[in-house]
């Protein structure tokens, strides 16, 4: 069996456009942990922006009729939403697939029970360590890896499938042969094993995260080891710093993915709004098909007339497209250029120099992820 | 490499039906049938969806084969051995249970 691509749309304007098939709803930027590797924007959103629940159900929707076949209830932390029970339940009603991607430090029996009454159909959950007073350091929460592995049973109590997930970086990557074992241990059916991705915080950790290609290839060969035993499906995401040719970021810009912020703004993938020149439509201004096939956003990068050289003459122009916008923004200042971990773009010394300073930061000084002080 | 991997090989006596977390799907936007899966969506072909349309977790694999030898007037030793093949897969996986 191969994973379900989408098929083209034959009708006019959208001839070339796949319906998306995946939804990341970002319920809310709230969260308890401050992990300097949070995949949410620099700016995080606040409570009185956030869409309502009403807003919610209609945008849901309008993602089933659109062609949406998953949606991942995400933040921050979702169950910082009073309403999650209902979108969740709803979402159910619409025969979308319901993933809940949690830190798991608000599951309690009470929680749990109605997360399994709604209709939940999977939980990926968040680890940042085996270690105890690492998860507590990198989360910057007392006492957090008891109530995560608490979490963890409740979860496998309901036979819910149990996703974990854990982000990789400098300090904990020795343990992956540890990640692996617990993940047994609990029970849970998939690991994600993620190397951070240096966007927003995490690119202003970068020096105190990024691995060494030593500790890489040890971490590589680790994963092969365990992929080897069987009766754990393993997702391995690969640090892009050290590959040859960029990651296909989100499979394409607008080819499968979108994604929704807590105020409702639609963005072709989490680090999107970081692009200063691209406008976002939002849900309570536009439908969902609309901003999919016609909004700026989307239509800017997708495909591959808007390609640079060496991407436009690049023979993996449809494997790769381009890599990543936010990449190239984040580092080169410009989203349209070629993603600058690529070996044939002009600026992959930037990376390599990034290596390079990582290697020779020791003591790990982070920033955490907060929301911004001259806000409150 | 696969020494450590269990064969479950499902009978004619089994009931499999699916996991949660796990079912069989009609995407009417792309006009094609899927397994709904944690974190993906399976492509699957007619003949797999002729036969997860018939588990509903009680009902025996014998049949669930008798009725699919009738129905595409197929000889029923070739549907049982297509059947647990990939029934015993699926469990395997995860993706059934018994």
């Amino acid at each position: 069996m191969s994973e379900a691509t989408h098929d083209r749309k034959t009708d006019g304007q959208t001839a070339h456009t796949p319906a998306p098939m995946s939804l990341l709803a970002e319920l809310t930027h709230r969260c308890p942990l401050s992990c300097p590797y949070c995949s949410n924007p620099v700016e995080l959103e606040r409570k009185a922006q956030e869409l309502s629940t009403e807003d919610w159900l209609r945008v849901l929707e309008e993602a089933a009729e659109l062609g949406i076949l998953q949606v991942h209830f995400s933040g921050g932390e979702p169950m910082a939403r009073p309403d999650l029970y209902t979108l969740i339940a709803h979402a159910h009603k619409l025969n979308l697939y319901t993933n809940l991607i949690t830190s798991g430090v608000l599951i309690t029996p009470q929680t749990m029970k109605r997360l399994d009454e709604s209709g939940l159909d999977h939980v990926q959950l968040s680890f940042q360590d085996t270690d105890g007073p690492e998860a507590d350091r990198l989360s910057d929460f007392p006492q957090v890896q008891p109530r995560k592995l608490e979490a963890a049973r409740l979860i496998t109590q309901t036979g819910i499938p149990l996703t974990l997930n854990f982000v990789l970086q400098k300090a904990n990557i020795s343990r992956i042969p540890d990640m692996f074992a617990l993940a047994r241990q609990l029970d849970a059916q998939r690991v994600e094993m993620a190397h951070t991705q240096y966007y927003g915080w995490a690119l202003k950790n970068r020096a105190a995260l990024l691995p060494s290609r030593t500790q890489l290839e040890e971490a590589s060969r680790h994963v092969a080891a365990e992929e080897a035993k069987g009766g754990l499906a393993i997702d391995y995401v690969t640090p892009d710093y050290y590959a040859e040719r960029p990651k296909p970021c989100m499979g394409g810009w607008g080819q499968r993915f979108l994604n929704i912020s807590p105020s409702g703004h639609v963005l072709p993938c989490h680090a999107a709004e970081t692009i200063p020149s691209l406008h976002f439509d939002n849900v309570r201004d536009h439908s969902l098909s609309h901003i999919w096939y016609h909004s700026q956003a989307f239509t800017l990068f997708r495909g591959t007339d808007w390609m640079p050289e060496p991407c436009a003459s690049c023979a993996r122009k449809e494997i790769d497209w381009g890599g990543c916008r936010c990449q190239a923004l984040a580092l080169l200042g410009n989203a349209s250029q070629t993603d600058p971990v690529c070996s044939l773009s002009p600026h992959r010394h930037l990376i390599d120099e990034a290596i390079a300073e990582a290697e020779t930061t020791d003591e790990q000084m982070f920033i955490y992820r907060r929301m911004s002080q001259k806000a409150l | 490499m696969t020494a450590h991997t269990s064969h479950t090989m499902l009978t004619e006596d089994d009931c499999p039906g699916f996991s949660r977390g796990y079912r069989l799907q009609h995407d009417r936007v792309r006009e094609q049938w899927v397994i709904q899966a944690p974190e993906r969506a399976l492509l699957a072909d007619p003949i797999t969806v002729a036969i997860l349309q018939e588990l509903d977790g009680r009902t025996r694999l014998r049949v669930v084969i008798d009725r699919l030898a009738e129905r595409y007037e197929a000889p029923r030793d070739q549907i049982a051995t297509d059947v647990l093949t990939l029934l015993s897969d699926l469990t395997e996986k995860r993706i059934l249970r018994l």
